[in-house]
């Protein structure tokens, strides 16, 4: 253990803990700017390079920055001195001098680290006036970035490479024009970019944020020729309330749907209900491949993957293109929903699909990308017309004057909104896998389920792995968040020494409540331990919780599809990949 | 065999080189051998003799000739006069400025008298290329030496002894870093030489490595024995292919000899070296930069802890040395721990090379013991300002370094005093300023070079030294007022107290200490408007004499912006809103009836 003193204050910790958790631990908070740690998640931002958490060492020469300084025997350190408070102060100008002064405008306005810093530390004038930066602004289907506002922090890049292991975003040039962005300063589109949206979610300015489709959703709801509707991917629910100052975890599904009712959308629908069909043809594809895997067929491709998450699809189409046999061809959930909306639900309204506007609300920034993908339309007319993130959606509540808070609960529509316990764990990481396993073990075994909880399946440690009795045949599990854990998994593969027969994946840390289009954690990790809480809490409240019980996935088949894996089935809720490397 | 009874040396450094040095040696070459006499005068490329106002140098042994701004077309007149006929060739000869006496031999010329040359002893003696002229001045037998008679311990005591520290700017204690290297637990360690020099002006060690590749070879091997490591990288910017060519064929020739790679000597030492290649970016002088730019990666510092004999290249535990300090390795070894410290002063032992520059009349690479007074180098070994001129101010230790006074001359240089005085060591650069220079453009041209060459990591050095260099540029503009003064000496301290590493650690040093020393110059840009040195253009003022000016009409006709007007053999004016004080008037009147002030 090590003896130090902060703030004239004795504090014992113990070896290897920083300055900054050290004062922490006695309730001394050091502001800082470009650290962040999520706590049990192994990730962790600490370049030292803001240098606004720095702190005075007695009998050091210079201040030492508090995130990445040790903590040593006997240290005497001052957190607030004269001379650390007048450099904090003097290194947030300097931020502040070559920085937009456009907060009114600003996307991230109100959820600004660096306004609230300033702020924090009362800055109201900045004395280092001069040249700013000037960079071009660059548009994909998913991300802007708006890097003027960039103030190098590096977490985006930190994200990108060492979580994600993408390796789009590091620091260029030198000196004043140093800045993130991708090799050559090209375009994110021209890029390997996944649009999995973590560099959005954890940018401290505005200079990372989403491609607005607000107003383009508002013209639609005004322009009367047009039926809207709408799907809500599960993740949502669990978050949505924290930009109505909710405690984090609050499930607001019953609000969500009476907000998105009283926005004037003429069907109110879940995406969950999508994730139910979702597992009925992976599901049954999971089956195929593993009865003929043990008929003895060598070809079959095993392990079989998740396909839900397009930024974990873009990811294997740009870095393992030679797999891209092995993934599920099941579409997504938000894409087997547009397309189902787009045919069969369309016929029931005697609508054409270019009268009929889809809109869906996500957790995720890579689903604007998804649903841009060509062959997820047909004559021009996307399946999926606009994707807005569960930030978007909390904008055009806030602009339409709505009092979340005080909203009756309200239920979906029928017949695209009911779900399964099952569709609604989608959400999380490990629940579209435990989803699979609840309707394939059934299907497999022609027997019911003894249990529903697969505990061994949920958590959230990066890679996790489990082997399921399927009534004699043991089927070994394998689940991922974050696409460097994925990437491990891949090599595996690659190598011929994997153990799994079925591998669920997810890009971002936590699954989809965790996505890049989600109220933001500001590195908190607890918000999203409470929202993986809120899903499951949700799924154990459901009558059915398994998707093949649901009674319109049911009515779906019969009406219109036929059976899983039917060639209309294939047509309409499967797809192909493509070799972008 | 040859039995060589005279030997040429042509210089073959890089600034002689760029003089048409390789072609004095073909000239050599080409009349010797028509003479008959190409075995008996041989002729070889040495490395820097560090005179480099006075090169390319051509220097004859045995009578140890010393001739200065040889030409190729020279080359015949020393041959015929000089080889076969035994007279020196007086007009290129040495002339001694004070007296006009021509010295024929560098040891009576004041350049090399209060020299002491340990790192450079070999360079301009032998050819680079030869391994065995490294090994007949005693190459390799300190190699030798560790390997057979003494243990790793032993070794970094005497090295311990010696007091060196390291030539790189930082001072650490040499022998403490291998000792820390050594009792760092890895199973992999390295050793790597920092041959990354970036201080402007500065060229010890492409010199070092040009004129005496081996004896950093020879040291390298020695560290890795101590510290455990077998393998050895150096980090040379790629700006420097002579450098680079020459250490190739040395470590070839170590190879070919046994002195490199396994089993050296027999002693079941093994030892290989790579090299790596920089892009030329100052912060990879920084070691965590370095180390990040040989792994592939950014070249940006990391905070230390972990120092690099800890966590270094790789994750590996790694020793990282400056050219330099390796260069007085195999002597400290050779001559013992005794005999180097008794040079220099209490806490900075051996000698210090610097390269001379700026507005001195002997431009050029010197080595002398530390405790050598600032006088001392530049006025006698430096021969005093040029065209002579009033000495103003000496910038040591690199962009980051302070300017010194006149009242600063009699400081023995030592790490500790120059620290002192407001400057540092840095790695050896040393810059003279005369009366005509000013302080406040000084300040703000060294501002330009760490603002280009921060990597833009932290805050303070990549947004902070821009602001301070936009408030000297406002101030050389006329534009500055007192406050601004107060607020470059604000944020300079506040860049020095929360900058990552060295570079923005010191970055403010030629700011902060200008400031210092020359308060008055800043007063007059701040009050007056005024330039005292003319050297700010914006500041200065041209007009014409009515009473001189003849109306020649030349001045009108030159103008590059039509700033000037007035009718033929009458007085021209210049209007001051269009003016851009080019300085074109005042170089073209031929009456000196253009006015500046």
């Amino acid at each position: 253990m090590i003896n130090l003193i902060v703030d004239n204050k004795p504090v014992v910790v113990k070896k290897g803990t920083t300055v900054l958790q050290a004062a922490s631990s006695i309730g001394i908070e050091i502001p800082t700017l470009c650290h962040m740690k999520l706590e049990d998640m192994d990730i962790e931002n600490k370049p030292g390079g803001c240098r606004v958490c720095v702190v005075e060492v007695m009998g050091r020469k210079n201040l030492a920055p508090a995130c990445v300084t040790l903590a040593t025997e006997g240290m005497e350190v001052k957190t607030h001195s004269i001379r650390v408070v007048n450099a904090r102060r003097t290194v947030v100008e300097l931020i502040l001098s070559d920085h937009p002064a456009d907060c009114l405008i600003c996307a991230k306005s109100g959820n600004c680290e660096l306004q609230d810093m300033a702020h924090h530390l009362g800055i109201r004038e900045i004395h280092y006036k001069g040249e700013q930066s000037t960079y071009r602004e660059d548009t994909s289907p998913a991300i802007i970035r708006e890097i003027n506002k960039c103030i190098m922090c590096r977490r985006c890049e930190m994200m990108c490479n060492e979580v994600q292991t993408v390796g789009v975003l590091s620091a260029v040039n030198r000196g004043f024009n140093a800045v993130v962005a991708p090799a050559f300063e090209m375009n994110l589109d021209h890029s390997v970019c996944t649009y999995c949206g973590q560099c959005v979610a954890v940018c401290p300015t505005g200079a990372l944020t989403e491609v607005d489709q607000t107003g383009a959703v508002i013209r639609a709801l005004s322009d009367p020729s047009k039926t809207v509707i709408v799907q809500t991917a599960p993740a949502v629910r669990a978050a949505l309330g924290e930009e109505f100052h909710m405690e984090a975890g609050t499930l607001v599904t019953g609000k969500m749907a009476a907000a998105l009712r009283r926005l004037g959308f003429n069907y109110v629908f879940d995406t969950d209900f999508a994730a139910d069909l979702t597992i009925m043809e992976e599901g049954t594809e999971l089956l195929g491949r593993l009865s003929a895997y043990m008929k003895g067929d060598k070809n079959v491709k095993l392990p079989i993957l998740t396909s839900c998450c397009p930024a974990w699809v873009k990811f294997f189409e740009h870095q393992f293109p030679e797999l891209k046999d092995i993934p599920s061809t099941a579409r997504s959930p938000q894409q087997m929903f547009g397309a189902i909306a787009k045919t069969y639900f369309a016929e029931k309204l005697k609508l054409k699909r270019e009268e009929l506007v889809v809109v869906s609300i996500m957790p995720c920034v890579a689903k604007k990308y998804e649903s841009s993908r060509e062959e997820f339309s047909m004559n021009g007319n996307p399946d999926v017309d606009y994707a807005l993130t569960t930030r978007e959606l909390a904008r055009l509540i806030n602009l339409a004057n709505i009092d979340f808070r005080t909203l009756p609960d309200e239920n979906f529509d029928q017949p695209l909104g009911e779900s399964s316990g099952a569709g609604v764990i989608f959400g999380t990481t490990g629940g579209v896998i435990e989803a699979a396993v609840r309707t394939a073990y059934e299907v497999f075994t022609g027997k019911p389920l003894p249990r529903l909880d697969f505990e061994e399946l949920r958590g959230m440690d990066g890679l996790r792995k489990a082997t399921i009795d399927f009534n004699g045949t043991p089927i070994n599990i394998g689940i991922a968040h974050g696409l460097g854990n994925a990437r491990k998994l891949l090599e595996e593969i690659k190598a011929g020494t994997s153990e799994f027969h079925a591998i669920e994946i997810m890009s971002c840390p936590g699954g989809c409540i965790g996505g890049g289009g989600q109220p933001y954690h500001h590195g908190d990790v607890e918000i999203l331990k409470k929202r993986q809480r809120a899903i499951y809490s949700e799924d154990k409240n459901k009558k059915i919780r398994k998707s093949h019980e649901n009674p319109y996935i049911k009515k779906l088949y019969e009406e219109f599809l036929g059976e899983p894996m039917s060639e209309k089935a294939h047509h309409l809720l499967h797809t192909k990949y493509f070799d972008r490397s | 065999m040859a039995d060589y009874n005279m030997h040429v040396l042509v210089c073959g450094g890089t600034g002689c080189k760029a003089s048409e040095s390789e072609q004095i040696k073909n000239n050599f070459k080409k009349y010797l051998s028509e003479l008959g006499l190409a075995d008996e005068v041989q002729v070889i490329t040495t490395g820097c003799f560090g005179f480099c106002e006075k090169g390319p140098i051509v220097k004859i042994l045995p009578d140890n000739t010393f001739y200065t701004q040889v030409t190729p077309k020279d080359v015949w007149e020393i041959v015929e006069e000089h080889i076969v006929k035994g007279r020196k060739v007086k007009h290129l000869l040495y002339k001694d400025p004070k007296n006009d006496h021509l010295i024929p031999d560098a040891t009576g010329m004041d350049f090399y008298k209060k020299q002491i040359r340990i790192a450079l002893r070999n360079c301009g003696f032998i050819n680079p290329e030869n391994v065995e002229e490294y090994i007949a001045r005693d190459g390799y037998a300190a190699l030798g030496t560790c390997l057979s008679e003494k243990t790793p311990e032993e070794v970094i005591q005497v090295v311990k002894d010696s007091g060196l520290r390291g030539r790189g700017g930082g001072g650490f204690p040499t022998g403490l870093k291998w000792e820390l290297t050594r009792k760092a637990a890895g199973d992999q360690k390295y050793v790597v030489c920092n041959a990354d020099e970036g201080d402007p002006g500065a060229f010890m060690d492409r010199s070092i490595l040009e004129g005496d590749p081996h004896s950093v070879i020879e040291a390298m091997a020695i560290c890795g024995y101590c510290v455990g490591a077998d393998k050895g990288l150096v980090y040379i910017r790629a700006e420097y292919p002579l450098a680079i060519q020459r250490l190739k064929v040395a470590i070839n020739q170590a190879k070919e000899y046994g002195l490199l790679g396994t089993d050296i000597l027999g002693t079941g030492f093994h030892f290989d070296i790579e090299l790596k290649y920089g892009a030329g970016a100052f912060v990879c002088g920084e070691e965590t930069a370095l180390i990040h730019s040989m792994e592939g990666l950014r070249g940006e510092p990391t905070v230390k802890p972990p120092f690099p004999a800890e966590s270094g290249y790789l994750g590996k535990p790694t020793n990282v040395n400056n050219v330099e300090t390796f260069a007085n390795i195999p002597v400290i070894i050779n001559k013992g721990a005794a005999w180097f410290s008794a040079i220099g002063t209490e806490k900075s032992k051996g000698t210090k090379v610097f390269a001379l520059a700026g507005n001195i009349n002997n431009v050029g690479l010197i080595e002398v013991p530390m405790g050598t007074t600032l006088r001392e180098v530049i006025y006698d070994i430096g021969g005093g300002i040029k065209d002579g001129k009033e000495f103003k101010s000496v910038q040591t230790g690199g962009p980051s370094g302070g300017c010194l006074t006149k009242d600063f001359l009699d400081v023995p240089i030592d790490y500790d005093n120059l620290l002192k005085a407001g400057s540092m060591m840095g790695s050896g650069g040393m810059i003279v300023m005369d009366e005509g220079d000013c302080m406040v453009s000084i300040a703000k041209f060294y501002l330009e070079f760490t603002l280009e060459e921060s990597c833009g990591k932290c805050t303070p050095c990549r947004i902070g030294n821009k602001r301070l260099h936009e408030i000297l540029d406002k101030i050389t503009s006329g534009k500055g007022t007192r406050e601004d003064l107060d607020r470059l000496r604000i944020l300079g301290n506040v860049i020095k107290d929360t900058s990552l590493c060295g570079l923005g650690q010191t970055s403010p040093n030629p700011v902060l200490s200008t400031l210092d020393n020359f308060m008055d110059e800043y007063l007059a840009h701040v009050d007056e408007h005024k330039c005292p040195a003319g050297q700010c253009k914006k500041l200065l003022h041209y007009s014409i004499d009515d009473e001189k000016c003849t109306g020649c009409t030349l001045c009108f006709r030159n103008c590059p912006v039509g700033a000037i007007s007035g009718e033929k053999r009458s007085p021209h004016y210049i209007d001051q809103s269009l003016c851009i004080k080019c300085g074109v008037c005042l170089e073209k009147c031929k009456f000196g009836a253009v006015l500046i002030r």
